[in-house]
């Protein structure tokens, strides 16, 4: 690590102003960041901590719709949230990883093999943050990309509960990230299926299984459908065909489990 | 009921309460009064001239004490390689110069650049990265083919090519070899990669040199597996020093798998450093820095022929390999391709025509050397596959195409130079089959069926040589050194005994079970004995920790000491009980006169050893204090057969193991926990290779899987509940306890099963797929199923 200052205020506000600094970087849960920082991959001039701020923190439901602190940890989602999501949640790295990371943080990542932002595109999400709403179909830009302005936080999310929903993660062996991950969420207006880990392109949603499944919400439906191998990503565990073929293989599953 | 003292029982490692309960003392925990810390400028490309390296800018920088580069250590010695392989020709291997710093060239990533020596880690880091480098590229030879092309890039400028040495062992006649081929009634051929993995021992490693200017005295802690070793590499052939200004520490070390064994650059760079800064200096390696600067393990291609004859009977063997030695000779790196794999190449079966050749490489990578099993596994994989490949070629069934060929008769002089003295590979087997339930397989193939998952099972034998090893013997082959081992034991006058051994304990439990060897000689509690390991200022001498040797060739050392402690105590026993030593029996603790109600406690003799008033001093010194050094007669044999079960998903190519059932030979166990916990380990570093790990190069010789997030190593969930039995006992002739040594066969015997399950498993599905390199990722099944 480079050498950094530390603040770690207790409201948004004050984590705004804070932020405000040349160089200044939010710090989550710092299980992406602080690795980073080990490596020297980044040198900011002072770390921002929002785990102390109690406007960013829990997870509810009302309403059909599910609210989660962008502070919120994944430990917290997996206890809080509805059932899919804590699924999800439950699924991401290790118990300490899970206790420390948040979704706020991991949002802002947008890796292209994290688990969380499969969940916002198919479940209807809106990133607030302190300046704006982001609808979740806008905020995901590409690998390591979001719609977020420099030194804007994710202080909430929220997405609207569906009839029912699944996500299915295959594993890359390694890491245990997503090697890709589907998430498929039934709503009265129709199906969303979103994928993760796969794609050069970062995550996204796949409109034909979208279609197919709103018109008939059922495994076959899914026959004969099939995402771009071109635009799969290539890597030493696993070819374009081999995760455009998972896509197919989890979508199937995803839709069998609620079926 | 199991006995509770002694051999064969089970007391629970004592170590592990230090370790459990962070109280252990690893290198990194020691801090010695105004050390300086080492950063380590590596190279990011692989292959490269150094046209000049600027350390200006960094010499001003806070906390720089002094920066080191190739020019500073141009007159020490190179690091040794330990081996000299003669080739098919009767020349010497090709042996590079293997520089502390790159000296003019750059021939692998990770390699040491420069040093730079300052006040903290953070200040010596920040200096290296302010050092300017002018570096002119050269093509990096990676692919072992490739290098040996006629025109390939050279690793070495100063060497005629890429290669380190051409080998022939066993029969070396050609025709000979290829009349036996010729007259075949069938042959099964197979190509076949052993793939390069990374130790990944959880502790990195580390080093402190400190130099005394009041004594002229050097001491280095280090992260090792062999400190005796460590001392003689680095005192005679790279420093130059006198043995007994220098000593080595290893302590409590956090796993080695082989990686530990090597005589590193860090490791001469902070003794060396310590003295020309007037300061301690410490390294502690990250875990990035682990993964290109440890050295790697196997990396091997080989095409396998299998000759047999119209009744299945193995006639003969063929093998050429390309092993993959890394950018410099490493310590045992040349060995490891050669003997300690083509020796292997009988496995435990009868076959009369062996022919073995090995080519060995350079390239621009991270050295190769000795990882657990070391050649051995290379060997078993690649018998193993062929025997199950030409089984599906005969429609012969597996374990009977094995069982048929199997070597009955001991001792047996195989074709590849062993004498192996014991065993009964007829034992193991059936007590396979009975523990994987061998019979229940076709009923859970249907329930695996059912779900909409391949189910297979995967058998296969191996045979190791450890217990390393007779020294002329391996002195004939090349080895450069001896490889005994010693122990002292130490008794003191209240009866407690200290045993200084030259084994080294890194995981093994030595702490715990050499005591119980001991204590079970004399008779009294285990809580009365500990060894002392790991300090060349203790430990008289010993060759260290690895090749599965330590109880069977240090423990015999210690038993011969220990004999000569009885020896000699018997002897006062008979003069305070006025009896001749002849008639003196020693049981429990107690020494008696044979006939006779006289006794005299084990605390009372060692008393009058020390406190010698009653005592015949004319013809016995007082103490009692003896050290043997052992030499094996001959490598011991530990053998077993090894089932695998999996299941693998069709749709997407992922196996999970189902059932892992291992029968060995060990022959006589000290404690049977300790022997289960090694071959869980080495079961699940096989599982590894054969499921998960690969360190990955690419063309331009950058390591693809240079972290964990992509480097996979086996997790809990990766692994099944194991099935071990050792309950056949064949015991080696030739050393006093009967040991064999079980450290390396989980590791050596787990590949070819876990294949050989899952190509069964998909030849059930109707795939016919023959083969897959491993690791079998999901990715690789895929593939191959829809290939
Ligand atoms: C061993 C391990 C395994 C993992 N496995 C998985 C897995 O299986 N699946 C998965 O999806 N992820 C996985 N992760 C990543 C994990 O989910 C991280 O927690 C997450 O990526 C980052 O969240 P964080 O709170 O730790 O953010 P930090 O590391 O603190 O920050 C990450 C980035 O987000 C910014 N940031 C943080 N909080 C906010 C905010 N509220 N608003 C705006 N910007 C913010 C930071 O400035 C930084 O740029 C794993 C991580 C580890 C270490």
């Amino acid at each position: 690590m480079y050498e950094f200052e530390f603040e770690k205020p207790s409201t948004i506000a004050e984590a705004v102003a804070a932020l405000a600094d040349e160089d200044a970087q939010a710090l989550g849960g710092g299980q992406t960041l602080i690795p980073t920082l080990k490596q020297r991959l980044a040198m900011p001039s002072k770390l921002v901590s929002l785990a102390g701020i109690a406007e960013m923190k829990g997870v509810s439901i009302a309403d059909g719709v599910l609210t989660m602190g962008g502070g919120a940890t994944h430990a917290e989602v997996a206890a809080d949230a509805c059932a899919p999501l804590a699924a999800l949640a439950a699924n991401i790295g290790d118990p300490a990883v899970r206790n420390r990371g948040t979704l706020g943080g991991s949002l802002a990542n947008n890796d292209p093999a994290a688990d969380y932002p499969a969940a916002m595109l198919a479940l209807k999400s809106t990133i607030v943050t302190n300046a704006r709403e982001i609808a979740g179909d806008d905020f995901f830009q590409g690998l390591f990309e979001t719609a977020l302005e420099e030194g804007e936080i994710i202080t909430s999310v929220r997405c609207e509960i569906p009839e029912a929903a699944n996500y299915q993660k295959f594993a890359q062996p390694a890491s245990r990230f997503a090697l890709a991950g589907v998430f498929v969420a039934k709503y009265a207006d129709g199906v969303r299926v979103a994928v993760t880990g796969a794609s050069e392109e970062g995550v996204f949603r796949w409109s034909e299984a979208e279609a197919a499944l709103s018109a008939n919400f059922a495994p076959d439906a899914l026959a004969g459908i099939s995402v771009d191998a071109g635009s799969m990503i290539a890597d030493l565990h696993g070819s374009k065909e081999y995760r455009a073929h998972l896509v197919a293989v989890l979508a199937k599953r995803a839709v069998a489990a609620l079926a | 009921m199991p006995k509770d003292n002694g051999i064969g029982a089970s007391p629970k490692r004592r170590e592990d309460v230090r370790f459990l309960t962070g109280a252990g003392n690893y290198t990194d925990d020691i801090n010695v009064h105004g050390q300086a810390h080492v950063h380590f400028l590596r190279a990011d490309v692989a292959h490269a001239t150094i046209n000049s390296i600027d350390t200006s800018a960094a010499e001003a920088m806070p906390g720089v004490v002094k920066i080191f580069t190739g020019a500073d250590f141009a007159e020490v010695g190179g690091i040794p390689c330990g081996w000299g392989v003669t080739d098919r020709h009767g020349n010497p291997q090709q042996e590079p110069r293997h520089p502390i710093i790159a000296d003019g060239t750059i021939r692998h990533v990770g390699e040491i650049v420069a040093a730079v020596v300052a006040d903290t880690p953070e200040q010596a880091r920040d200096a290296a990265e302010a050092i300017e480098l002018d570096l002119g590229d050269k093509p990096a030879v990676v692919d072992m083919a490739a290098a040996l092309g006629e025109g390939s890039t050279k690793v070495h400028e100063d060497l005629t090519s890429n290669l380190c040495y051409d080998w022939v062992f066993g029969n070396d006649d050609d025709a000979a070899v290829q009349a036996a081929f010729d007259s075949a009634a069938h042959v099964t051929t197979l190509e076949l990669v052993n793939n390069r993995l990374v130790a990944n021992p959880m502790e990195p490693r580390v080093a402190i040199g400190e130099y005394s200017r009041g004594t002229d005295e050097y001491t280095l802690h280090t992260t090792s597996q062999n400190p005796h070793v460590i001392r003689l590499l680095m005192c005679a052939f790279v420093l130059g020093l006198p043995e007994h200004k220098v000593r080595v520490v290893a302590p409590d070390v956090g796993g080695g798998f082989g990686s530990k064994i090597f005589h590193y650059a860090e490791e001469a760079f902070c003794t060396h450093a310590a003295k020309a800064c007037g300061r301690a200096v410490k390294w502690t390696s990250t875990r990035s820095e682990a993964f290109i600067s440890d050295a790697h393990g196997r990396d091997h291609v080989t095409k396998i022929e299998l000759a047999l004859d119209a009744d299945n009977n193995f006639t003969a063997l063929r093998t050429n390999t390309l092993a993959n030695m890394g950018a410099y000779l490493s310590t045992f790196s040349t060995s490891v391709p050669s003997y300690l794999h083509g020796t292997l190449m009988a496995g435990n079966y009868k076959t009369p025509v062996i022919q073995v050749n090995v080519k060995t490489v350079f390239t621009n990578t991270v050295p190769v050397d000795a990882y657990r099993g070391a050649g051995r596994p290379e060997a078993t994989f690649q018998l193993e596959r062929v025997i199950d490949k030409a089984a599906r070629e005969l429609g012969a069934d597996p374990i009977a195409l094995r069982r048929q060929n199997f070597i009955s008769e001991f001792p047996y002089e195989t074709p590849v130079a062993l004498t192996y003295d014991t065993g009964d590979y007829v034992a193991t087997m059936d007590k396979l089959e009975a523990v994987a339930d061998v019979a229940g397989f076709a009923a859970r193939r249907a329930a695996s069926e059912a779900k909409g998952r391949l189910r297979g099972f995967g058998v296969n034998c191996y045979i190791e040589a450890c217990g390393i090893a007779p020294s002329n013997i391996v002195g004939m082959l090349g080895a450069r050194a001896g490889l005994y081992d010693a122990a002292t034991v130490r008794v003191n006058a209240t009866g407690t005994i200290s045993v200084f051994v030259g084994a080294h304990s890194h995981g093994q439990g030595h702490e715990t079970s050499f005591p119980q060897v001991v204590a079970d000689m004399i008779g009294i509690d285990e809580s009365m004995v500990d060894i002392v390991h790991g300090d060349t200022g203790r430990v008289p001498f010993g060759m260290g920790t690895y090749g599965s040797r330590s109880i069977a060739v240090c423990g015999s050392a210690m038993v011969r000491a220990t004999e000569k402690i009885i020896a000699k105590a018997k002897k006062i026993a008979a003069h305070l009980m006025e009896a001749s030593d002849a008639d003196i029996e020693l049981k429990d603790g107690q020494f008696t006169v044979a006939g006779t109600d006289k006794s005299v406690a084990w605390g009372d003799v060692t008393l009058t050893a020390y406190v010698p008033h009653n005592y015949p001093l004319e013809e016995l010194e007082p103490g009692l204090e003896e050290t043997a050094f052992y030499d094996p007669a001959n490598f011991t044999y530990p053998s077993g057969a090894y089932a695998c079960e999996v299941e693998v998903d069709p749709d997407t190519g992922k196996v999970s193991i189902e059932r892992f059932s291992a029968a060995d030979d060990f022959g006589n166990i000290i404690n049977p926990m300790i022997v289960d916990g090694q071959v869980h380990g080495g079961l699940g570093q096989g599982i590894g290779q054969a499921l998960l790990e690969n360190a990955a190069y690419d063309a331009d010789g950058q390591l693809l899987s240079a972290s964990f997030m992509d480097y996979a190593m086996p997790r809990a969930d990766d692994v099944p509940f194991y099935q071990v039995d050792h309950s056949c006992q064949t015991p080696c002739t030739h050393n006093p306890l009967g040991v064999k040594g079980c450290g390396e066969a989980g590791a050596i015997g787990s590949p070819p099963a876990v294949v050989n399950a899952v190509i069964d498993a998909l030849q059930s599905g109707g795939k016919d797929v023959t083969h897959i390199d491993m690791p079998l990722s999901p990715a690789r099944v895929w593939a191959a199923m829809n290939g």
